[in-house]
């Protein structure tokens, strides 16, 4: 009996060691990201509308001229509550590469609902070499890939320090950040109180900012986010209630038995 | 079974016959529901993705087009014609009596504006690219496309005139966004 | 054999030329079960489930997805994305593997505390030792294809394992990879391979099935069947049974697609595979871990690939290491200890495996290893010749009389005098 308990008592030590193990733990020094409020990742989580906007605007104004955006379309801004027109408005204010023409030539054309966010780079190394070497990665994905990625993301974006502390070594053309694995990030600070004037008038704090751009980056990497939790309520609900039903149908069947 | 008065005992396996058929019942019931919600996603995934249904309309400049000039553009993942007729294209095809035709249609009812014929450009015989859109292609008999598969004529507005083709070449769904832009889908 | 569809012309103009009635009624409704199987039993009817549901999956992600390097990541965000709820057929799917085995884990385990593969069901035991081989080289496969940083990099390891074997090895791996590391070519045949091996497994499950119903299920007090008295026919009964289980196992799922679906899996595996950049910790999905850690525990890369496979193939000689008369470990109180302290055992090499070889992780991986086979090849032997029994009843009706003869650990109840009600039940 002893030996059941710690044996089980040890696969749940397991289990739950495992959702964060293996690359769970802060690398290199960073600090652990502290928890922060998202009003999304609840069971019953949904996305506001506003905050992915104002995100979408704080990606378009900072993150756009480095990052990418490879797996977002422009027809996709309608889960984030835009309209079919103020889409095309978007769209062709980007250009994207278009051909061959009937000369054989590639163009460049204004961009439709149906075309992806074009990069700002055309490929990792011309990124690396208008970086200092380092590549700003792609971030459709980005909150999926790291791990804790949402709270890591805003933690990164609030988390840098004008000076390193006393005895810390800093690279040259590197910042020091706090969550960053190693303490130091190629990417210079790049949100900052009022970068952006948000379209719906909110005050634009470094917080502020960062949260709007965390959860446009979460929406971007889960765009099924709010269908999967509903479906997913129904679905528990049904199988919960239905299994009920069996397990009654099972003990009136094997009560004949006695 | 232990005794008891006959009419509790009546009762109770009555009861006992509801309590069961309604478990049936509410077990099929709720069974064939959930099959219905398994099967039902599994068929649509096979339904167009959205990124193909984001490319099932095309806008398209017309600006460029000369009189009696054709463009071949894709739409759906087929060629659309897009033809610029001469006074005396769309004359042909309007003195053109219904009789002479095995898939009876007015050119009117063909165009939205006479001077633009908008074509799906595939054969409805078999699915070959009837020739007649780039010049120096032959157009057929009767002015305006020629299918080299099986010998179908098609005429100015795009009817079927003589072969094995059993329809005319269906016009998309399409519209004049302005004077220079149109909608394909 | 006539059923109650019998009734029908068409019925029996069918099984008069192909018998699918007749049989039908004798595998899956007449079909004699030890009438005091406890829920532990349902496991195996779980796994086959799972695999269904892995193949039907499988089945429509393969209509969208590209298996190629410049693809194959792409195609599947498009499927994430864009295809009409291709989201919930990658989750089901990704963690549909994690369940399958889950539950064909505690299907063996089960069969380690029952001595289910004891005489005359070792080739039953095979069966099932061969659908874990499979399982894991599909589910290795499988991991690969979406092409993400882990998807390359655990390509990588494992398969530079093949290069240990001497002499051969360096030519072997080169076959396998179809190059010079793992590249498209080696993404293209895993591809077809995780296609082709679920189908292998299916045969070899009917073989499993086949094995089983030749000597009938094993039952929680290891006693054969003696006579009609201690069976009951599956259907309704183990039929409505095992639609519990069912019933538990998909709201189990249904946790982990809709809200949990990355909980099992590695984050960077959202990161298109880079074959100049390794990250800075490789490691399988859960269910290889134990395995990984025994690798690992060995310093020589060739001794590391041996004892891995070791052990699991050493599987296929417990009913030969475990000389006990006994089957169950309800009548083995020593046995039974050691069972749960090999489970832990189980679970800590999993553990180990999940973090990085240093510190004490090496020392506590490498006597988790030893005594993983010293469990099979030392413990087992001697239980056997020496470990003091408990009775066993007399038989399986006589056992379970006024209990419904499940939970663990109760013992067989005393013979009652009054003749129990016929053993089969309503049909």
């Amino acid at each position: 009996m002893r030996a059941r308990l710690i044996a089980i008592a040890a696969s749940l030590g397991l289990a739950l060691g495992l959702g964060g193990a293996s690359t769970g733990y802060a690398a290199g020094g960073a600090k652990e990201p502290p928890d922060h409020e998202w009003k999304h990742t609840g069971v019953f989580g949904t996305f506001d509308r506003a905050e992915l906007q104002r995100g979408f605007q704080v990606f378009q104004e900072v993150c756009a001229s480095c990052h990418s955006l490879d797996y977002i379309a422009f027809r996709n801004l309608a889960e984030i509550g835009f309209t079919e027109d103020q889409i095309k408005a978007i769209a062709v204010e980007y250009e994207v590469e278009d051909g061959p023409d009937n000369e054989g030539e590639m163009f460049m054309r204004p961009a439709k609902p149906s075309d992806y966010f074009p990069a700002p780079f055309a490929n990792p190394q011309a990124a690396r070499a208008s970086n200092g070497g380092a590549y700003p990665p792609d971030l459709s994905l980005i909150v999926k890939a790291r791990n804790n990625g949402l709270d890591y993301l805003y933690a990164i974006l609030t988390g840098y320090e004008e000076e390193p502390p006393d005895g810390f070594e800093l690279a040259e053309g590197m910042n020091y950040n706090h969550y960053f694995p190693g303490n130091q990030i190629a990417m210079p600070e790049p949100l900052y109180e009022e970068a952006v004037e948000y379209a719906d008038g909110t005050e634009p704090t470094l917080e502020q900012l960062a949260h709007d751009v965390s959860v446009f980056l979460a929406w971007t990497a889960e765009p099924e986010l709010e269908v999967r939790k509903q479906t997913g309520l129904k679905v528990l609900i049904f199988i919960a209630i239905f299994t009920a039903l069996l397990y009654i149908i099972k003990r009136r069947i094997w009560a004949k038995l006695h | 079974m232990t005794d008891t008065a006959p009419e509790s005992d009546q009762a109770s396996e009555q009861g006992e016959e509801t309590r069961r058929d309604f478990l049936i019942l509410a077990a099929g019931g709720m069974g064939a529901i959930a099959t219905i919600a398994v099967v039902w996603p599994l068929i649509e995934t096979m339904n167009p993705s959205a990124d193909v249904l984001a490319l099932s309309s095309t806008e398209v400049d017309i600006s460029a087009i000369e009189v009696g000039q054709s463009i071949t553009v894709k739409w759906r993942g087929k060629p659309v014609f897009i033809r610029r007729r001469t006074q005396q294209e769309i004359d042909s095809a309007r003195a053109v009596s219904l009789d002479d035709l095995s898939d009876a249609e007015k050119d009117e009812d063909r165009v939205q504006k006479a001077e633009w014929l908008i074509l799906v450009g595939v054969c409805t015989h078999l699915g070959c690219i009837p020739l007649g859109n780039k010049i120096g292609d032959p157009r057929g008999d009767f002015g305006g496309w020629f299918c080299p598969c099986h010998g179908s004529h098609y005429d100015t507005s795009g009817r079927i005139r003589v072969g094995p083709a059993p329809a005319n070449l269906s016009v998309p769904e399409y519209q004049f966004l302005d004077e220079t832009l149109i909608k394909i889908g | 054999m006539t059923t109650p569809l019998h009734r029908y012309k068409v019925v029996q103009w069918i099984d008069y030329r192909l018998p699918i009635f007749s049989w039908a009624n004798e595998h899956l409704i007449e079909y004699p079960a030890p009438r005091n199987l406890n829920y532990w039993w349902n496991f195996g009817s779980l796994a086959g489930i799972m695999l269904v549901i892995q193949i039907v999956t499988g089945v429509i992600l393969a209509m969208h997805y590209t298996p190629h390097v410049d693809h194959a990541f792409n195609s599947t965000e498009h499927i994430m994305r864009d295809v009409e709820w291709g989201w919930l057929m990658r989750y089901l799917h990704a963690n549909g593997a994690s369940m399958f085995f889950v539950v064909v884990y505690i299907h063996i385990f089960r069969g380690f505390y029952y001595g289910s593969y004891k005489s005359p069901r070792e080739i039953l035991w095979w069966m099932g030792v061969v659908i874990l081989f499979l399982m894991m080289g599909s589910a290795f496969m499988g991991y690969v294809l979406p092409w993400g940083q882990m998807s390359f990099w655990a390509a990588t390891v494992i398969t530079n394992l093949v290069s240990a074997i001497p002499w051969i090895g360096e030519t072997l791996v080169t076959w396998l990879w179809g190059g010079f590391s793992v590249d498209n070519p080696t993404l293209n045949r895993f591809f077809s391979l995780h296609y082709l091996l679920p189908f292998l497994l299916c045969g070899v499950v009917f073989l499993h099935l086949w094995a089983l119903h030749h000597r009938k299920s094993n039952n929680p007090l290891g006693i054969e069947i003696k006579s009609p008295k201690d069976t009951i026919p599956f259907s309704p009964y183990y039929t409505a049974k095992d639609m519990v289980g069912l019933g538990v196992m998909l709201f189990v799922l249904a946790i982990f697609v809709f809200y949990l679906p990355n909980f099992l899996g590695e984050s960077i595996n959202y990161i298109k595979a880079d074959p100049l950049v390794t990250p800075p910790h490789i490691v399988p999905e859960w269910y290889f871990l134990p395995y990984y850690a025994i690798l690992r525990a060995v310093p020589d890369k060739l001794g590391g690939v041996v004892a891995m496979v070791a052990s699991i193939a050493i599987l296929f000689v417990l009913p030969w290491l475990d000389t006990s008369k006994v089957r169950s470990a309800r009548f083995r109180p020593i046995y039974r200890q050691f069972f749960w302290i090999f489970l832990a055992d189980c679970i800590v090499l999993g553990w180990v495996g999940a973090n990085p070889p240093e510190g004490s992780f090496i020392i506590i991986g490498q006597v988790c290893t030893v005594y993983y086979f010293v469990h099979f090849l030392i413990i087992l032997p001697l239980l056997g010749k020496f470990e003091r029994t408990k009775p066993l009843p007399e038989s399986i009706h006589q056992a379970v009389l006024g209990k419904k003869g499940d939970g663990f650990g109760s013992g067989g109840a005393p013979p009652d005098s009054a003749a129990p009600p016929g053993g089969r039940g309503s049909s």
